[in-house]
């Protein structure tokens, strides 16, 4: 973990918290949700606290390239005070081009000195996709940089990278069909070091922090799922954690947004939700300090935290619907067919006709004879 | 195909768009070819209409006669059990209504999804039945050819994977989903060319017998 030596980073988050006026039984209440948060048991609470009282702030660089500042907005207009801003004021942010003061030289003369002092251990941030290394650069450039350039000169001094949103994460809208930048995603690009994707069009701001949150507690980043995805918020899918499943379960569906079953809250499965396909927390966390969230809103999950959500079909068709044109395949095969078994059946047909012109009768005793 | 997500829209894309023209064009090219074809001239004095014996032949043949059933219960109980099962599975679950209103607009009332969930779940085990007899079988096992092992296989799959997805007992759903749609492919697209095309030829044969009797003054 990075420790920096330099007041006020030096500080443990104990101080800082008590600094901030927040209370003990404040604070773990704060390990508590975290904990749960994590999926892990009570019984970690006390190791938690422990834990992140001795904490010291990590040093981080956060680098936005190809996106659309969504996922910052999600973390910095979360509730306050919160889980999330208490976080934020846990790490040293030493570069994000978005939230920081600096601009121009002073900004990248920042960032290059973050990574110079804390060589090897300072958690990189990357929201955004970039242009691979077979693109054009030009595409996305900061200060001059192109956004390969920038990304894989900060990765090489980095403990673990974090990507922030399903544009890091997978590609995200830049790379939808058909991709002119040629956007790739940051696990495309980084192999040698470990790689935490968040995704989400956002994400949930609680699952950025409690990733953030698991590093600080304990050195080492959360278990992952084959996406580099936190098992703990994306373990389960939306489907299986919906409150509106018990009306899937009873093929209780809304038809359209605004009949009877729309009013009365059943399931949006027909109205498009790709909420069996998706594995996200939102479910649970919720939006807005725990108010509400998308399907709570009346609007079927898009799947924004999967590959491929930009790609995969209408937002309002049914997942079990085929993505291509099937019906003009299926007409013209099926024309194509009729003609073809048509013309075969005319065929033998007229092969009939001609064989019942020709042929010889023989009689019974011509056959005895030629046998 | 390199994670379950591209496997699911694989399946959901160019593997269906293939699956659907080979099925259409293998069925049309097949039932036209019975159509044209048609049947040998009869020259003979017709002594019945052919329209209605033909359809109730189609009705009647459904049903196996007293005969038959002593002969062979467990053929029409377990036959009609799991054919029942499939057809109201596909026909009558929310996401296949859902489909075919995608691809051709055409929508009608489904089941509740417990429901389908247990036709399935009774479907599943009529097929393991079916199985078994004809394996324990003696004369059934030796008229049975690779060709029915192959359909029964593709059946099963086909039903084994909806319940598991369904259930959600393979994760990820995605890659459930894709292994059930690929199954389901894999029923289309041999359906033209083996034992399978009597979903549709089953009736039309039927019909020409039922024709035929009724021609001839034969009562049906």
């Amino acid at each position: 973990m990075t420790v920096l030596d330099h007041s006020p980073a030096a500080a443990s988050l104990a101080e800082r918290l008590r600094e901030r006026g927040v209370s003990r039984r404040g604070f773990m209440t704060f390990c508590a949700v975290t904990a749960s948060m994590m999926a892990l048991p009570p019984a970690m609470i006390p190791a938690i606290a422990a834990a992140l009282e001795r904490a010291r702030r990590p040093s981080v660089i956060w680098l936005s390239f190809q996106e659309c500042t969504g996922c910052t907005e999600s973390l910095t207009r979360s509730h306050a005070p919160s889980v999330e801003d208490l976080i934020l004021d846990l790490i040293s942010l030493d570069y994000h081009h978005t939230l920081q003061a600096a601009a121009g030289e002073a900004a990248e003369s920042a960032r290059e000195q973050a990574m110079r002092e804390n060589h090897g251990r300072y958690l990189l941030i990357v929201d955004g996709s970039l242009p691979g290394p077979d693109a054009n650069p030009g595409y996305s450039t900061i200060a001059g940089v192109s956004n390969y350039s920038m990304l894989m000169e900060a990765v090489e001094g980095a403990a673990a990278v974090i990507a922030v949103g399903t544009c890091a994460a997978f590609g995200g809208l830049p790379a939808a069909g058909p991709n002119p930048t040629g956007a790739v995603s940051v696990m495309d690009l980084v192999k040698d070091k470990p790689v935490v994707n968040v995704p989400g069009c956002p994400p949930v701001p609680m699952v950025i922090t409690g990733v953030l949150a698991h590093y600080l507690t304990f050195g080492r980043l959360p278990e992952l799922d084959e996406y580099h995805r936190p098992l703990a918020f994306y373990g389960q899918s939306i489907h299986d954690r919906c409150y509106r499943r018990p009306f899937y379960d009873k093929g209780l569906f809304a038809e359209t947004f605004d009949d009877a079953g729309a009013r009365a809250g059943w399931c949006l499965y027909r109205l498009g939700c790709k909420g069996p396909s998706t594995y996200n927390a939102c479910a649970t966390m919720r939006w807005n300090s725990g108010t509400s969230w998308p399907i709570e809103a009346g609007h079927p999950c898009l799947g924004c935290a999967e590959p491929r959500f930009w790609d995969a079909g209408g937002f309002y068709v049914p997942l079990s619907v085929p993505t291509g044109p099937v019906a003009d395949y299926l007409l013209a095969a099926g024309g194509a067919g009729a003609v073809i078994g048509a013309v075969v059946a005319t065929k033998a047909r007229g092969r009939v006709k001609t064989e019942a012109a020709v042929r010889q009768p023989v009689t019974v005793e011509e056959l005895e004879q030629k046998l | 195909m390199s994670d379950p997500m591209d496997f699911l829209l694989l399946t959901k894309g160019p593997l269906f768009n293939l699956a659907i023209t080979v099925f259409a064009l293998g069925l049309a090219a097949r039932i036209l070819e019975i159509l044209v074809n048609g049947r040998r001239p009869n020259y003979s004095e017709a002594r019945g209409g052919q329209w209605l014996p033909g359809l109730r032949t189609v009705l009647t043949r459904s049903v196996a006669d007293s005969g038959t059933f002593k002969r062979a219960p467990f053929n029409v109980l377990v036959g009609w059990l799991w054919h029942l099962g499939f057809i109201l599975t596909l026909l009558f679950f929310i996401p296949h209504i859902e489909l075919v209103k995608g691809l051709l607009g055409l929508s009608w009332p489904g089941l509740p999804n417990p429901v389908v969930d247990l036709v399935t779940a009774v479907t599943l085990v009529a097929l393991v039945a079916t199985l078994i007899h004809r394996r324990t079988h003696p004369v059934k096992r030796y008229i049975s050819t690779f060709e029915d092992y192959l359909i029964w296989t593709v059946v099963f799959l086909v039903v084994l994977s909806g319940y598991l997805a369904y259930n959600r007992i393979i994760n990820p759903y995605p890659l459930a989903l894709g292994l059930h749609i690929l199954s389901a492919e894999i029923f289309l697209i041999i359906l033209p060319f083996t034992k399978l095309t009597h979903i549709f030829t089953a009736f039309i044969a039927r019909w020409y017998s039922g024709a035929s009797f009724g021609r001839r003054g034969v009562e049906s």
